[in-house]
């Protein structure tokens, strides 16, 4: 058994920087504990935290970046990768059917509410708490109308959709200016797109506290949002690689995941577009303006 | 220089000044808090399982001497010892606190860590013929954010949750009493404990699904895999779908908790019965993800003890994957008591009954395994029988508790205690049991103690059964779980249930003099020490396996069983 290996697997040396994620957690959620409840020193414990992370993930993510260019991603280490990004995605699908699932519950069982100056009050009568007794949206509440920034939003992400893959092409047939353009494009799009929802929540004709309709719009169009924020994030670091001259037409696994990313980014944009914005604010009074 | 052909001699290059030979160890902070080793991650994640096991365990201890005798005996104590009022209602709420910590101690950081974590890290990449996982480092992180996940849970218990110290809410953490019924940062901790726990958990399903679909071995095809090994693909599955489910529904109760949402808050139009679909949906599938692997060791060692392959090899396979799946559209039954429509009841009674039949089918086909074959009755394979004979005890309440009209009397009572504890308590503990056993002189070099080993099962055995079947009979009763006093009437069972915990709590003094006994005086163990009927990859390596085993990959013959 001794003697050189003879596979094609990656054998690592070791690392600090999972221990040290470790700790950055712990000190991100112990110091979110501290804030929510007012202890001294939480936000800043928290910001610790945060900043620990992100170092981790840049160390960590630096390190593979190197090893890439070492020569340890052999073709069965870039399954891996690509393997464990479409797990890494499917667990993120089943992080939203959880908010899509508040959403339908809801919608299609709604408690009779009210919905009066920024406050819930439950319709009075017999069986107004259980379900099916009320209507969706609650009485009283405007909506975002659903074809007016939110379709924009929706044409803006498609587009982006559109571009990585314009993006993707050009670096398959070697065309660095293509691949460059096309990134650029995708992070601008994605940009207006976040400043757009930004612009929408200011705006927005119902609160996120005290009432089901908020909750629901706000958390999961805010997570979808966030992950905006991650997927334009993967991208500005492709692009820095792309500058770098990182990638090839052969190997360019990076760039692919954060194209995949993208892609379903854009997907539960959809859904929530149709669900959220289209069938579930469909009927109510809509906001002007 | 990516392009990949020219990457083989890169690689080898770069190597060079790594590893020079396969046992080359790094120094000791390395080797231990930076490694990229499934092995010592594996031997980490025992360590830490038998920890968390300890405390979780003297929690339940703590409980059994509450509930020896009726009235409340010892829980104003105990509440003056971790500085609380002295009062009633902090004493109550005491208990709600170490039923939490029970349950989730026992299912995250115990029952998971080692059977996924521990064993599963240690074998599934030996298995297979792979030299190591397929993400070494994200291995690494995956048990080690177990740590912060466990301080939180453990810290918990010294701030403030409402009425006293700790987080009383229960394992399942319901609303209103996880949201507006616990103020103070413990339920929240507890919260974010679960948090971390899920990502180590889904970052872990990802690097086993990934290692046992791309590093198999040549030759060792999908239909050749051990059943441990299915086992724990099946159980990633499980855990890679239903945690996110989880992740958001405590997301919405922490929102509604600190930033006044209204998810299941009636009064702003949500839904606390969301809250149960929710953590269910997540839930049920986890009582697979605790078992599943259990199956899998049990396959192998009932194989190895009857030096005969396993019985209906592929229907066992594909009986696991029929429970995964089956197991994700079946969550309602942990709430018939909430008001659901006949229809829906008769639904998940239905489809809950229908994972009796693979269930069924592994039961059988262990027994056929062993009918003729020549058995021995090693430590080992006495846990294998206590599990098979007391799962199939928890399985048939089991289906008892399926019917949605039957469940309305059993609903929350010790009947539920009972059957849950022989599933898991009886069942996924005793194949840890069976396959620390199995396993013990392949992992660490050194056989243990048979005679200190078949003690400790037998007192074990006697123990949790005097423990748990009462329970049975007090459910049936009508005694309710989770109360920390009951009638005079049931005091009988629960005296005799505390006796069945001394004597659980006995055995364990052989488990541990056995782990250290072995550890400094054992026989040195063979490469197989089981013999013909281990016929498993780990058996073709020196006990311990090298430092990166499969340097030369093994090829799997098409003669190869499993």
């Amino acid at each position: 058994m001794a003697g050189a290996k003879s596979h094609d697997y990656h054998i690592l040396p070791p690392s600090p920087w999972p221990f040290m994620g470790a700790v950055a957690a712990f000190a991100l959620f112990g110091g979110l504990v501290m804030w929510m409840h007012k202890v001294a020193y939480g936000a800043e414990v928290m910001g610790l935290g945060i900043a620990g992370v992100l170092a981790t993930m840049f160390f960590w993510w630096s390190d593979t970046v190197k090893e890439a260019h070492a020569g340890d991603h052999t073709p069965v280490v870039q399954l891996h990768l690509r393997y464990g990004m479409i797990l890494f995605i499917a667990s993120e699908v089943m992080f939203f059917v959880g908010w899509f699932w508040a959403w339908f519950d809801f919608s299609l069982f709604p408690v009779a509410l009210q919905f009066n100056e920024g406050a819930t009050s439950i319709i009075e009568g017999p069986n107004t708490i259980t379900h099916a007794a009320g209507v969706w949206p609650p009485k009283g509440l405007e909506v975002i109308d659903a074809f007016h920034l939110p379709l924009l939003n929706t044409l803006l992400l498609l587009c982006s959709g559109t571009t990585v893959t314009w993006a993707h092409h050009a670096l398959l047939h070697g065309d660095r200016d293509g691949l460059k353009k096309g990134l650029w494009l995708t992070i601008i799009l994605g940009a207006v797109f976040t400043s757009v929802q930004a612009y929408e929540y200011v705006h927005a004709p119902f609160p996120f506290k005290g009432i089901n309709y908020g909750a629901a719009f706000f958390m999961a169009t805010g997570f979808h949002g966030f992950h905006v924020l991650v997927g334009t994030i993967f991208l500005i670091v492709c692009l820095i690689r792309v500058y770098k001259g990182h990638f090839t037409p052969q190997q360019h696994f990076g760039f692919e995941a954060a194209a995949w990313y993208w892609h379903f980014v854009d997907v539960v944009w959809l859904f929530l577009f149709v669900v959220v914005y289209v069938w579930g604010g469909w009927g109510a009074p809509v906001h002007a303006g | 220089m990516t392009d990949t052909t020219a990457t083989a001699s890169h690689f080898h290059a770069h190597e060079d000044h790594g590893h020079h030979d396969a046992d080359h160890k790094p120094a000791f902070f390395q080797r231990w808090f930076m490694s990229t080793n499934h092995k010592d991650i594996g031997t980490l994640y025992l360590i830490f399982a038998i920890f968390a096991g300890i405390v979780g365990g003297a929690i339940s201890g703590l409980m059994r001497a509450e509930l020896a005798q009726p009235g409340i005996q010892y829980l104003q104590t105990w509440t003056a010892l971790m500085g609380g009022a002295p009062d009633f209602d902090t004493a109550l709420h005491m208990w709600n606190v170490l039923i939490t910590a029970h349950g989730l101690i026992m299912v995250f950081f115990m029952v998971m860590p080692a059977i996924i974590g521990g064993f599963g890290n240690w074998f599934v990449p030996i298995m297979i013929g792979a030299p190591d996982m397929a993400f070494p480092r994200m291995n690494n992180i995956s048990f080690w954010l177990l740590v912060p996940a466990f301080l939180m849970l453990l810290g918990s218990s010294f701030v403030s949750g409402g009425t006293g110290h700790g987080a009383g809410v229960g394992w399942t953490v319901y609303a209103p009493l996880s949201t507006s019924g616990s103020a103070g940062p413990a339920v929240d901790m507890g919260i974010f404990a679960l948090h971390i726990a899920g990502a180590s958990s889904i970052l872990g399903a990802i690097n086993f699904i990934t290692t046992i679909f791309n590093m198999r071995a040549p030759g060792m095809t999908l239909h050749k895999m051990p059943l441990f090994v299915w086992s724990v693909l099946v159980t990633a599955f499980l855990l890679l779908l239903a945690l996110p489910v989880l992740a958001a529904a405590i997301t919405m109760l922490l929102t509604d908790r600190n930033f006044g949402t209204t998810f299941y808050d009636a009064s702003g139009g949500g839904d606390p019965v969301l809250y149960q679909h929710l953590f269910w949906f997540f839930g049920h599938p986890e009582v697979y993800i605790m078992i599943l692997p259990g199956f899998g060791i049990i396959s192998q060692i009932v194989s190895t003890f009857s030096k005969k392959p396993v019985f209906g090899y592929l229907g066992m396979a594909y009986a696991m994957v029929a429970i995964g799946v089956v197991g994700f559209v079946v969550w309602a039954h942990h709430m018939f008591t909430t008001g659901m429509s006949v229809d829906v009841k008769m639904y998940f009674t239905a489809a809950t009954m229908v994972i009796a039949v693979p269930t069924g089918i592994k039961i059988f086909s262990w027994i056929a395994t062993m009918w003729g074959g020549s058995m021995t009755f090693k430590t080992p394979m006495l846990w294998a029988i206590g599990f098979i004979f007391l799962f199939t005890v928890g399985g048939v309440t089991g289906v008892v508790l399926a019917n949605g009209g039957v469940d309305n009397y059993m609903h929350d009572t010790y009947y539920v205690v009972a059957h849950f504890h022989y599933v898991l308590s009886l069942g996924a503990v005793f194949s840890l049991f069976a396959a620390f056993y199995y396993w013990f002189g392949k992992m660490s070099g050194r056989m243990y103690n048979e005679f200190l080993g078949q003690v400790h099962f037998w007192l074990f055995f006697i123990g949790v059964n005097v423990l748990f079947f009462p329970m049975h009979f007090l459910g049936l009763d009508g005694m309710p779980r989770r109360i920390p006093d009951y009638p005079d009437a049931f005091a009988k069972w629960n005296s005799l249930a505390t006796h069945g915990y001394e004597i659980m709590a006995f055995s364990m003094i052989f488990f541990f003099v056995n782990i250290f006994w072995s550890l400094f005086a054992g026989k040195k163990a063979e490469g197989n020490y089981w013999g013909e009927g281990a016929t498993t990859l780990e058996w073709t390596l020196s006990s311990p396996p090298p430092y990166h085993q499969f340097e030369q990959l093994p090829h799997i013959g098409d003669d190869h069983s499993h």
